[in-house]
């Protein structure tokens, strides 16, 4: 059978020098700790017979010699062994983070971000478990018992046997139960989420709760899954609080054989007292590796399992790749936009159908359409977001997907639908576009987008944080924002997906204004639903249910009296019930 | 990236004595358990003092029989001449008895305080939960829902560290300690005081420790929150961050992040590492000590072996409680922080409640009279100004106008979720303000622009956790919104599992399903907020078959999306910017060719299409 540790050897391996020096510290620890028990047997016997104080001093210096290097070796091991793992922990984050950063947009549809994230949080620490103290203390626990064991054996091998007698009892309750605590934690972990969930939908329903007077049932009914949850919890507590004092009685009966037998042993005078304390020493050191070794097998059981949930995210290729990119692709785009007999579905759904257009580089294009009618999907297929059937779409003449990703897209400035702003300073998320842009190139994106002022007129100007811990931006100064940290990047083509739904048309006319100066010789789409954002462009199609039904320049549009003119004469009505007081 | 720390993560002083009496408190129903497990817990503490002086007796008595001084004369006595009698009476008659007695105390005082820590926590759930039943409305508005989801779970588990595992076993520790320390000045004070010099270092080791492992533990949870929300984030964000190639210049972030994490971790590591060696090694010393100062007494006739055996292994029992002690620290500190968060929604007064003499109106039946309302929900913002109007019995009242007109609000008034500022609100004559909650809610069925579901079933959808409405009901009032047959199509029927975010009923049905729940209710005046997401034309006509049926001799407030029923309003009123503007029937409003007019053109012509079935107005 396969290794099921293999796909974690890359990682190992890389540290493969401190593993070597670890467990060198390892083996060192347990052999000179191991002789402690047996210089106070030494004194012991030493004083039964009578000794001298040089002779004393000598044993209480050697004592502390060992103590010492057995000091020195125990940190190299823990240092070393449970560093390398969270050396381990941190690759694997990294590598995890990378390799989704190559994921699709696709992906992400299909894949809930709660999911992945349990995945890169817990059973990352399960995986971890198994490198740090898994690994650890099965050595520990093998060189310890191996060692420690031939000790006693040699000192007395009938007492040995029968004093250990009980312990493999240990390790079988603590594998046993620890497997049963792990069960009842997830079963409390479930019932937890449910109350939980029960709460959060409460709060969220408050409003239904309150009109239907439902408080005393919906207390009534927390009152149940509070008493649930409770009962699981009462489940969990007699196991915890059986299992501790358990393991500490099966170790004093160890104990209370060795009271005995070596008492027996002593008398008969088949050990010295120095033995019989020896004993008792050797005994106390073998109770961790002991219990050790059921935890540790639970550890490495359930890290197995969280390796194989995280291994199902390295084993997704991600779809969007440079494979057709020839050997020496273009290096600069123009500009010029082609979709030819462009069709497209998702995942069955069909969403666009046999599109032709030709956006010549330099001009502003413009698509309107209902929501639903394909436009958004229309513009994500150009920095392939989502892949196109080869050769539907091309730039400059070329099938995107010959063009090297990181080539289309650092041509591309794109303004989605939904602003995506990062929680960092205003200054920050502008630069974003161009990393390491000079704050006045930030500050001329800013007044390109007309945010300027604002920005400006806040407490910490550029450096005022966006998102849940900082400021509240209104949703036009969101897109604001995101339509500078595009305009930064001086791309060869603009998109503006919906990008000014929520700026007043005032302000939708300088950005407008100022684009136009900014974009010239450029190529900018504008999508929108709104005519004031589009009416100026070169040309305009109407999307309409996937197909383009109209094309044209806006007075071109309004002759045809169709889909694009009913949309206008809607504004006007709704620009004057605006102006309503 | 912010350096401030959330809310959740600060970290106060661990001790407040205010904060304290306060959570005692809840200990209070439990207090014989409590009582119990400080008794079992004092005479564990004692016993742990018994198994090394059994082990040195069994040395002096009976192994190295040349020195018995030390021995007390009751269990000189009691123990046999016989060294193989004795030695077994020790065991059996002593030391099996205290190991069996230790493990009973202490599984029995683990047992009651981890179930009255789960009783507490019970308790206090309860009390967060049935408080936040009786909050205002504007408390929700201001506080998120996962905060104060957090509040009633994760804060509240927090305390059980120090219920379940703190408040008791800090008493545990210290008896342990104080009886060790008793019965070795007992048995020899000057190789004693000797031995407690390790102390002193112990505590020293411990503390530093402990600094060093709450400091790194520290900036380890803030480490891993920020990998957390930058993940979160970025995954959130992904196709921005491709769309701006920011792929390396994030992975470098990342690392950045990553790597504050693993320095966190490493500073832990290397804490462990210097703390475990440096107790091992405290430890030896201990023994380097009893076995040369002892070693010189024992030569000197003046301590025996047992004894100097029996102490090396007292000396090994200091470090556990010494550790635990300091582990309580942690725990006490984190249990301040979470209590006073949950306190302070406990704190939180009732704004709205019931009047002191609340009115008993003997049958009502409306009419509802709003009379001059101003509100605001913020202090400038006005949303409604001078709103005044009546609904009598048997009306159909439509309210129509543009977003943010104020329409909600009306009812959001009407239910007393939020309390008018201005003017008052009569029901049946009576100001709303004077009836109690569940008496003025009572007369209402609301349904809601988003259709909310319970996870639960349909059945539980439709009756809620209202007694006294019959399976028969909850199957008449699905018949009644032409749902029946859909349901029975299901799997389980009217068990059929259904929850908010699921996807077993679309939003057309969701929006079924609530109507059927206000049809259940059977109340006197429906209150409809109709949702304004399109679905498809079956749909709509279901929906506004099933409206048509709600509204059958129904006094109604309906927030009006929809054309037909606009059209079958007894009344409509026109609300623009939080005034009422016009008033009147459909053909009298359009007729006037104002704001209804121009609503009538942009929200409604299209339903026309849709619904070739009704006839068109006007013509």
């Amino acid at each position: 059978m396969r290794n099921p540790l293999r796909p974690l050897f890359p990682y190992l391996a890389k540290y493969k020098k401190g593993y070597v020096v670890g467990f060198a510290a390892l083996i060192i620890t347990q052999l000179v700790g191991v002789t402690i028990p047996l210089v106070i047997k030494e004194a012991f016997d030493a004083l039964t017979r009578g000794v001298t104080s040089q002779r004393l001093a000598f044993l209480a210096l050697l004592l502390l010699g060992i103590a010492l290097t057995k000091a020195f070796f125990q940190f190299w091991m823990r240092w070393i062994l449970i560093g390398i793992s969270r050396d381990v922990e941190y690759d694997l984050r990294n590598d995890l983070f990378k390799h989704l950063m190559r994921q699709d947009t696709r992906y992400y549809n299909e894949h809930r971000t709660g999911d992945l994230m349990a995945k890169l949080t817990n059973d990352l620490t399960a995986v971890r478990n198994i490198v740090g103290p898994g690994i650890m203390y099965s050595a520990n626990t093998v060189v310890t018992g191996i060692v420690t064991i031939a000790l006693m054996a040699h000192l007395d091998l009938h007492l040995t046997l029968l004093a250990l007698a009980p312990l493999p009892l240990a390790s079988i309750a603590v594998k046993f139960f620890g497997q049963r605590i792990h069960e009842s934690f997830e079963k409390i972990q479930a019932m937890y989420s449910e109350l939980t969930e029960k709460v959060r939908e409460n709060l969220a329903g408050v409003r239904l709760v309150r009109s239907f007077r439902q408080e005393d049932p919906e207390m009534r009914q927390f009152d149940r899954m509070n008493q649930i949850y409770v009962e699981k919890n009462k489940r969990l507590i007699w196991i915890t609080s059986f299992l501790w004092p358990a393991l500490a009685l099966l170790f004093a009966i160890s104990f209370l054989l060795i009271l005995v037998v070596g008492g027996e042993h002593v008398l008969s005078g088949k050990i010295t007292i120095g033995t019989f304390a020896a004993l008792n020493i050797y005994l106390m050191n073998l109770i961790w590796p002991i219990v050790a070794l059921g935890w540790v097998t639970n550890i490495i059981q359930r890290g197995l399992a969280s390796m194989g949930r995280l291994w199902t995210i390295f084993a997704v290729q991600p779809a969007i790749n440079d494979r057709l990119a020839p050997e020496h692709p273009i290096q600069e785009l123009n500009g010029e936009i082609e979709f030819r007999n462009l069709t497209f579905a998702y995942n069955g759904f069909p969403i666009l159908k046999d599109i032709n257009l030709h956006i010549p580089a330099g001009k502003t294009f413009a698509i309107v359409g209902a929501t639903g009618s394909g436009k958004t999907t229309l513009a994500a297929l150009v920095p392939r977001l989502f892949d196109a059937p080869e050769g539907a779409v091309l730039v400059d003449g070329v099938p995107v997907r010959h063009v090297p990703l990181r080539t289309l897209r650092s041509n591309i400035g794109f303004v989605p639908q939904e602003t995506f702003l990062f929680s960092d300073s205003i200054r920050e998320n502008i630069r974003f576009g161009v990393p390491g842009s000079s704050d006045s190139e930030v500050e001329h994106a800013a007044e390109v987008s007309n945010i300027l002022p604002e920005i400006l007129s806040f407490p910490k100007g550029f450096e005022s944080m966006v998102g849940e811990r900082g400021l509240t931006l209104s949703g036009g100064q969101k897109q604001r924002v995101a339509i500078s940290r595009a305009i930064i990047r001086n791309p060869r083509i603009l998109i503006l997906d919906d990008a000014l739904s929520s700026v007043d048309t005032y302000t939708e006319e300088k950005i407008l204004r100022h684009l136009t100066e900014v974009m010239a010789g450029r190529t900018t789409i504008l999508i929108s639903h709104r005519v004031s954002t589009i009416r100026n462009a070169d040309e305009i199609v109407v999307l309409h249910g996937g197909t383009i039904v109209e094309r044209g320049s806006h007075e071109e549009l309004l002759a045809m009296d169709g889909h694009y003119a009913e949309l206008y004469n809607k504004q006007l009505i709704e620009e004057s019930l605006e102006k309503e007081i | 990236m912010a350096d401030s720390l959330h809310e959740e993560e600060v970290l106060g002083k661990a001790y407040d004595a205010h904060l304290m009496r306060r959570l005692l408190a809840y200990l209070r129903p439990y207090r014989q358990v409590v009582f119990f497990a400080l008794i079992a817990i004092f005479l564990y503490g004692l016993l742990q003092a018994v198994p090394p002086y059994l082990m040195g007796l069994e040395i002096d008595r009976y192994l190295d029989p040349t020195k018995r001084h030390q021995i007390p004369q009751g269990l000189l006595h009691f123990l046999s001449a016989n060294p193989r009698t004795g030695i077994l009476q020790i065991a059996f008659a002593i030391f099996l008895p205290t190991v069996l007695l230790t493990f009973i105390l202490q599984f029995a005082q683990t047992f009651a305080m981890q179930l009255v820590g789960q009783k507490v926590m019970y308790d206090l759930r309860k009390q967060v939960f049935e408080h936040l039943q009786r909050l205002q409305m504007s408390y929700f508005d201001r506080n998120p829902v996962g905060r104060l989801v957090t509040r009633v779970t994760t804060d509240i588990d927090v305390l059980n560290d120090m219920f379940a595992s703190g408040v008791v076993a800090v008493f545990g520790d210290f008896f342990t300690l104080v009886s060790i320390m008793v019965v070795m000045l007992k048995l020899d004070w000057r190789l004693a005081l000797l031995t407690f010099a390790v102390l002193p270092l112990i505590i020293l080791a411990t503390a530093l420790f402990r600094k060093a492992v709450r400091e790194s533990y520290r900036r380890i949870r803030l480490a891993i929150a920020r990998i957390n929300s930058y993940l979160q984030e970025h995954i959130t964000g992904m196709s921005v961050l491709q769309l701006f190639n920011r792929e390396e210049r994030s992975y470098e972030e990342f690392q950045k992040i990553n790597g504050a994490y693993l320095k966190a971790y490493k500073d832990s590591i290397l804490a462990y590492g210097l703390f475990y060696p440096t107790v091992e090694f405290l430890g030896v010393l201990a023994i380097v000590i009893i076995l040369y100062k002892g070693g010189d007494m024992i030569m000197g006739g003046t301590l025996t072996v047992g004894t100097a055996i029996a102490f090396i292994q007292y000396s090994q029992r200091f470090f556990r409680p010494i550790q635990d002690l300091s582990d309580k620290y942690n725990i006490l500190q984190s249990a301040m922080a979470s209590s006073e968060r949950i306190f302070k929604v406990l704190d939180t007064p009732v704004l709205i409640s019931d009047p002191a003499r609340p009115q008993k109106p003997a049958a009502p039946r409306g009419p509802v009279e709003f009379r001059n309302v101003g509100f605001a929900y913020r202090d400038n913002h006005r949303v409604l100004e001078n709103v005044s109007f009546t609904i009598e019995p048997g009306e159909t009242v439509a309210v129509v106008g543009h977003t943010g007109a104020g329409k909600t609000t009306l009812t959001n008034l009407l239910l007393r979720f939020y309390d008018v500022q201005e003017g008052s609100i009569l029901f049946d004559g009576v100001d709303i303000r004077e009836l109690s909650l569940h008496e003025l809610r009572s007369n209402f069925g609301i349904v809601l622009q988003d259709p909310f579901l319970f996870s639960g079933t349909i059945t539980s959808n439709i009756r809620l956790g209202t007694e006294g409405i019959s399976d028969e009901q909850v199957r008449d009032a699905a018949r009644r919104v032409n749902m029946l047959d859909f349901i029975e199509s299901l799997p389980g029927g009217f068990e059929e599992p259904v929850r908010e975010r699921g996807a077993t009923l679309s939003s057309g049905q969701k929006q079924l399903l609530s109507f059927a729940r206000a049809l259940a209710h059977d109340p006197k005046i429906l209150i409809l907020d109709e949702a304004t997401s399109s679905v498809d034309p079956e749909t709509e006509h279901m929906i506004r078959e099933g409206l048509k049926r709600l509204l059958e001799n129904r006094t109604s407030l309906v927030i009006a999306h929809r054309l037909s029923t606009i059209q079958n309003a007894s009344k409509i009123i026109v609300m623009h910017k939080g005034r009422v503007r016009e008033v009147g029937t459909h053909q009298e409003l359009l007729r006037l060719k104002g704001i209804y007019f121009k609503l009538y053109q942009l929200q409604y012509k299209d339903q026309e299409l849709l619904a070739p079935a009704e006839p068109a107005p006007g013509s």
